[in-house]
């Protein structure tokens, strides 16, 4: 029997409701209108009163009203046809809705009961499999969509049987499984989980220490992310966070990328709908929107709703993560979902932390990142989830609780500075701020000598001393003024202008530009640090100006070059004339 | 208003602060309108048989035994096309003398458009003012704030855009706007024959704050009207944002609610956000362009006001006075229309984002060239010219009296570049500079 409830008070989206029975922590109820039902979720429980947060407007909500305990927690479906939906942040299909506006109470199904899917068996009768060991698969846009022991059984099971090769529908029973009793289970291809859960259906999960290429120079060549790594991008509004994420979701080499439209801007969102369906993925020629997931819970909508939105995406991230997929999750903003936080904390009187966040913001914000991960899967195979998130801090300042608690646990930063956005230097990364924890890990300087060269990272830590003794000359500079140094220091300065305007700096509109493969940045790199190691003659400041100019410029339009064209070459000459004009042959 | 027979009415209120009050009533619903002596007000917050109301005209002279209205009802607005023409109160009650509104009655503060519904935005709105049209070129479907200190001419110019702008409508929603201020308005859209076509909701400054709050929504019902039902393209305009800020954080703190940043609601960007993101492209032609005013305080634009508003409009437009020229000029380095990329070099002129950008760097280094003159350093040659090009680029194209069209603007940006630099200083794409180049 499910419990039920009353409403007795009602507090903009949070409402107080006695019960009849028991209720268990993040249950999901429904409160009946005349007209609809609003969904919500129980948040505390003092005595008879159950305090539950609604999904949606509870505007008319009158004390009485029947509320109705479901017995489940919030969970998403988890199926084949996942990929390419537009999903809100209880992964409602969008597309599914009609009318132009969101109508309060409507609820869409997740995938698609009537589609015929192509099942092929890799389970036997007889195997003995646990939660989240591959029965079959299907071809889900290309990629091989693995229907799983569902990740709530617990125990060893033996495959009773699995159908044949053939067209099943979601819910059509594809296994029977025996449990160690003897009772028979039916597995049809969909499954059930409650987002608030790390799906932990992995054998091990390693420090991770592999690439994740990115295309964006800044970060694979002088803060590269790994896969299962986790990075974010605090900024102050308008330095670039939603471009620079909607470049890496275009671009990364990520087998599936989730993106979680959290409380921002609806027509951000529309951009990635008008452009990824006829975008190609750099890596398979196939069309972007195959790849990516949306969870659009924009800051219009409900704020409940956002709060659930990560979760939502995260549990999709970590569904295809089993699969032994490498899966990019990425959340715009991190700031709104701790907003979302704070606006209930507050309702629910709990006393306040540092700027009325809640106490334990700290805590919420590691256990997400948390999911996040490189892992060995029980067939020994291996799947990540990469998770990178923006932080919008108030006023632009980066001493605020929720870009604190994220520093502590995520492990690249890159961190967007007004300086640089305003004198158009993106992507507004402060290359000498940021940092990748993964370049001091030695599984990562492993790999990454086999996979570029053994004296990568010196080469990548030179960069950066390279750049900061730029910025140290730069502000004497300002101090004494152009004559007022020698005019070596003016070399100094340009060859950090010329790492900065070649590597750092990348066009996220030029077609060309906007995606450098880890083997054209190597290349690049070289040429620039040959540059940083050659000896140049000037007799004063102004020749040094206007030579590194040239250089830059050279340097540029080889970026803008497709590489190892005919025009990239053309420009590689001239710059070795150019750099016979001063250096000592 | 007469009480009906269905209408739930108290005596008995048992708290009252500056902004609220709060009686025992049964099967009263959230949100539900009441009025107490004849004032209006909202149910906010219901605990049992215990309902808070805020009421907008504040509390001043509320009796404890006052009678209190309950309505069945949220805040509503009829709409129809008689709304077209027309001022009105906060409330949605006409002020110009005028006869009430027939049309269907609609509850404002409505549902947000399903996003896979919308429209990218492509329509380009052309002011003639060309530190927006060329450097910060503004798009249907857009918002965006003008951010200036309370004594820039942000109400004039902002009138002046929305009659040049090609809208079908023009919505005015006007929050403690001082009395001069909304003459003013009505003024200018009377003498520009433009009355037919402007519809205004406005809160003076002689008004009670906390009926700002109905502002934005009633303006934005009515824009929805015109844009969803007759396919108009429809601009709101919304001043001063500051000021209805200003009236959330009275009404939270009377409610007891912990605030966040300079005193501000901790839900402020949930709020905002609900008002800005009604500017919208529908799919059968019309949409909803919102141009806001927030208000600064001594150019502090870290304040958790504009901020917030920064983290959730498409750019802003940042008006400061040029005290090498005395005018006020549309600041460029401040100033950032996020949908202009989707319009400039393809609605204007190939040219336009080069000659946009080079006009802005060059203005730069001359910026660059005022520090070192100030520091006490020797000016070269081409500092010298930078001063005097951004004097001429100030006057001629960031100047808010400007008034040309896009092409006479990128001519007029050629202009400068052949008179003050060279082509290389310049550093144009050579097909632009063969083609453009003033001899
Ligand atoms: N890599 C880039 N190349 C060119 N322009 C850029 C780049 N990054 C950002 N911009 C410019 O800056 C504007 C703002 O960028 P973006 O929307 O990414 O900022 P944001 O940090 O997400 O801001 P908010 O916090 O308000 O969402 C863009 O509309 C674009 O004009
Ligand atoms: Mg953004």
């Amino acid at each position: 029997m499910l419990t039920k409830g009353i409403v007795k008070g009602i507090i903009s989206n949070l409402v107080i409701v006695e019960v009849d029975g028991p209720v268990s922590q993040n249950e999901i109820a429904y409160i009946k209108l005349p007209e609809t039902k609003l969904m919500s979720e129980v948040i505390k429980v003092i005595g008879k009163n159950t305090y539950i947060q609604v999904f949606e407007s509870t505007r008319g909500v009158k004390v009485g009203d029947p509320v109705e305990f479901m017995g489940y927690m919030l969970e998403v479906s988890l199926g084949p046809g996942i990929l390419s939906r537009n999903y809100d942040g209880l992964q409602n299909d969008l597309d599914k809705m009609e009318g132009v506006f969101l109508k309060r109470g409507d609820y869409t199904s997740a995938l698609d009961d009537e589609k015929l899917w192509d099942f092929k068996p890799l389970a036997k009768a007889g195997d003995t499999v646990v939660a989240a060991d591959w029965l079959g698969e299907v071809d889900e846009n290309g990629q091989p969509h693995k229907i799983m022991v569902p990740f709530v059984f617990e125990g060893v099971y033996t495959v009773k049987s699995v159908v044949e090769k053939g067209q099943y529908k979601i819910n059509d029973e594809v296994a029977v499984l025996t449990n160690s009793d003897g009772d028979n289970v039916s597995v049809t291809m969909v499954q059930r989980w409650p987002v608030k859960q790390p799906i932990k259906a992995y054998r091990d999960k390693p420090r991770p220490f592999k690439l994740l290429e990115t295309g964006v120079r800044t970060i694979d060549t002088i803060n590269p992310i790994v896969e299962g790594g986790t990075g974010f991008i605090p900024g102050p509004f308008g330095t670039g966070k939603t471009v620079l994420q909607h470049a890496i979701s275009k671009q990364a080499e990520a087998d599936i990328v989730v993106i979680a439209a959290c409380g921002e801007r609806a027509n951000e969102v529309v951009e990635i709908f008008t452009e990824f369906p006829e975008l190609e993925d750099p890596h398979t020629g196939r069309k972007l929107m195959e790849r990516t997931i949306i969870i659009a819970n924009t800051s219009n909508m409900p704020v409940a709703a956002r709060e659930a939105s990560v979760y939502t995406a995260m549990t999709l991230a970590e569904y295809y993560r089993s699969m032994g997929l490498k899966v990019l999750m990425m959340a715009d903003s991190t700031s709104r979902w701790a907003q979302a936080l704070r606006e209930m904390s507050n309702r629910l009187e709990e006393l306040p932390g540092q700027d009325a966040f809640p106490m334990d913001l700290s805590a919420i914000i590691a256990n997400f990142y948390a999911r996040a991960g490189f892992v060995y899967l029980n067939n020994g195979q291996t799947g990540s989830v990469t998770f990178i998130g923006t932080v919008s801090p108030a006023g632009g300042n980066l001493k605020e609780p929720v870009t604190e608690s994220t520093k502590k646990v995520a492990r690249c930063f890159y961190a967007l500075q007004q300086s640089r956005a305003d004198s158009k230097r993106y992507p507004a990364i402060n290359p000498i701020d940021s940092y990748s924890k993964y370049l001091e890990y030695p599984e990562y300087a492993e790999y990454i000598s086999k996979r570029i060269d053994p004296d990568w990272i010196d080469l990548v830590n030179e960069v950066k001393t390279v750049l900061l003794r730029g910025q140290e000359v730069s502000e004497q500079i300002n101090i004494l003024g152009d004559d007022g140094v020698p005019v070596e220091y003016h070399v100094r300065f340009w060859k950090s202008e010329v790492i900065d305007f070649v590597i750092l700096q990348q066009d996220a509109f030029d077609k060309i530009d906007m995606l450098t493969p880890i083997e054209r940045q190597d290349y690049m790199l070289r040429k620039v640090m040959d540059i940083c190691h050659s000896d140049f003659k000037f007799e004063n400041f102004t020749e040094v100006d206007t030579y590194f100019k040239r250089i830059i410029n050279n340097l540029k339009q080889m970026n803008y070059s497709e590489f190892e064209s005919e025009k990239f070459k053309k420009y590689e000459e001239e710059l070795v004339s150019i750099l016979k004009e001063r250096t000592a042959a | 208003m007469a009480t009906k027979a269905f209408q739930k009415i108290y005596t008995k209120i048992s708290k009252i602060t500056k902004a609220t009050c709060t009686l025992k009533a049964e099967g009263i619903g959230n949100e539900e309108l009441a009025e107490i002596d004849g004032r209006l007000a909202q149910v906010v917050k219901i605990i049992g048989d215990e309902v808070t109301l805020q009421v907008f005209g504040g509390t001043e002279g509320i009796p404890t035994n006052a009678e209190v209205v309950f309505l069945g009802k949220a805040p509503t607005l009829k709409v129809s096309d008689q709304l077209a023409g027309r001022f009105f109160d906060a409330f949605g009650k006409p002020i110009d003398g005028g006869p009430e509104v027939e049309g269907e009655e609609r509850e404002i503060g409505g549902p947000s458009v399903n996003p896979v519904r919308r429209k990218q935005p492509s329509e380009l709105i052309a002011t003639g003012i060309a530190g927006i049209d060329l450097n910060n070129t503004l798009v249907s479907g857009q918002k965006i704030p003008f951010f200036a200190d309370p004594d820039q001419p942000f109400n004039q110019v902002m009138a002046m855009v929305a009659l040049r702008a090609k809208a079908d409508k023009i919505i005015l929603g006007g929050m403690g706007l001082t009395n001069d201020d909304y003459l003013y308005f009505k003024n200018v859209f009377d003498n520009a024959g433009a009355l037919d076509r402007i519809i205004s909701f406005v809160n003076t400054t002689e008004n009670p704050p906390v009926e700002r709050l109905l502002v934005p929504d009633m303006a934005l019902t009515a824009a929805e009207y015109f844009a969803v039902e007759k396919n108009e393209s429809v601009l709101v305009l919304l001043t001063d944002m500051t000021l209805f800020a200003d009236a959330l954080s009275i009404v939270s703190n009377r409610m007891d609610q912990i605030p966040s940043k300079d005193s501000m609601p901790g839900s402020l960007y949930s709020d905002l956000a609900k008002i800005y993101e009604k500017a919208v492209q529908f799919p059968d032609g019309g949409s909803i362009t919102i141009i806001a005013v927030t208000t600064l305080s001594g150019g502090d634009i870290t304040h958790a006001i504009p901020d917030n508003t920064g983290y959730i409009t498409e750019g802003q437009l940042f008006l400061r006075r040029d005290t090498d020229i005395g005018k006020v000029i549309v600041d460029p380095f401040r100033s950032l229309s996020r949908l202009k990329q989707l319009v400039i070099g393809e609605k204007t002129r190939e040219d336009h984002p080069q000659v946009m950008n080079t006009a802005v760097r060059l203005f730069a280094d001359a910026a660059n060239a005022k520090t070192k003159l100030e520091n006490g350093f020797d000016l070269t040659d081409y500092d010298e010219r930078t001063l005097a090009y951004a004097k001429e680029y100030s006057n001629k194209l960031l100047a808010i009296d400007v008034n040309i069209g896009t092409d006479e603007m990128l001519d007029t940006g050629w202009d400068l570049f052949a008179k003050y630099f060279s082509k290389e200083e310049v550093g144009i794409k050579q097909v632009l500079v063969d083609k453009y180049w003033k001899n």
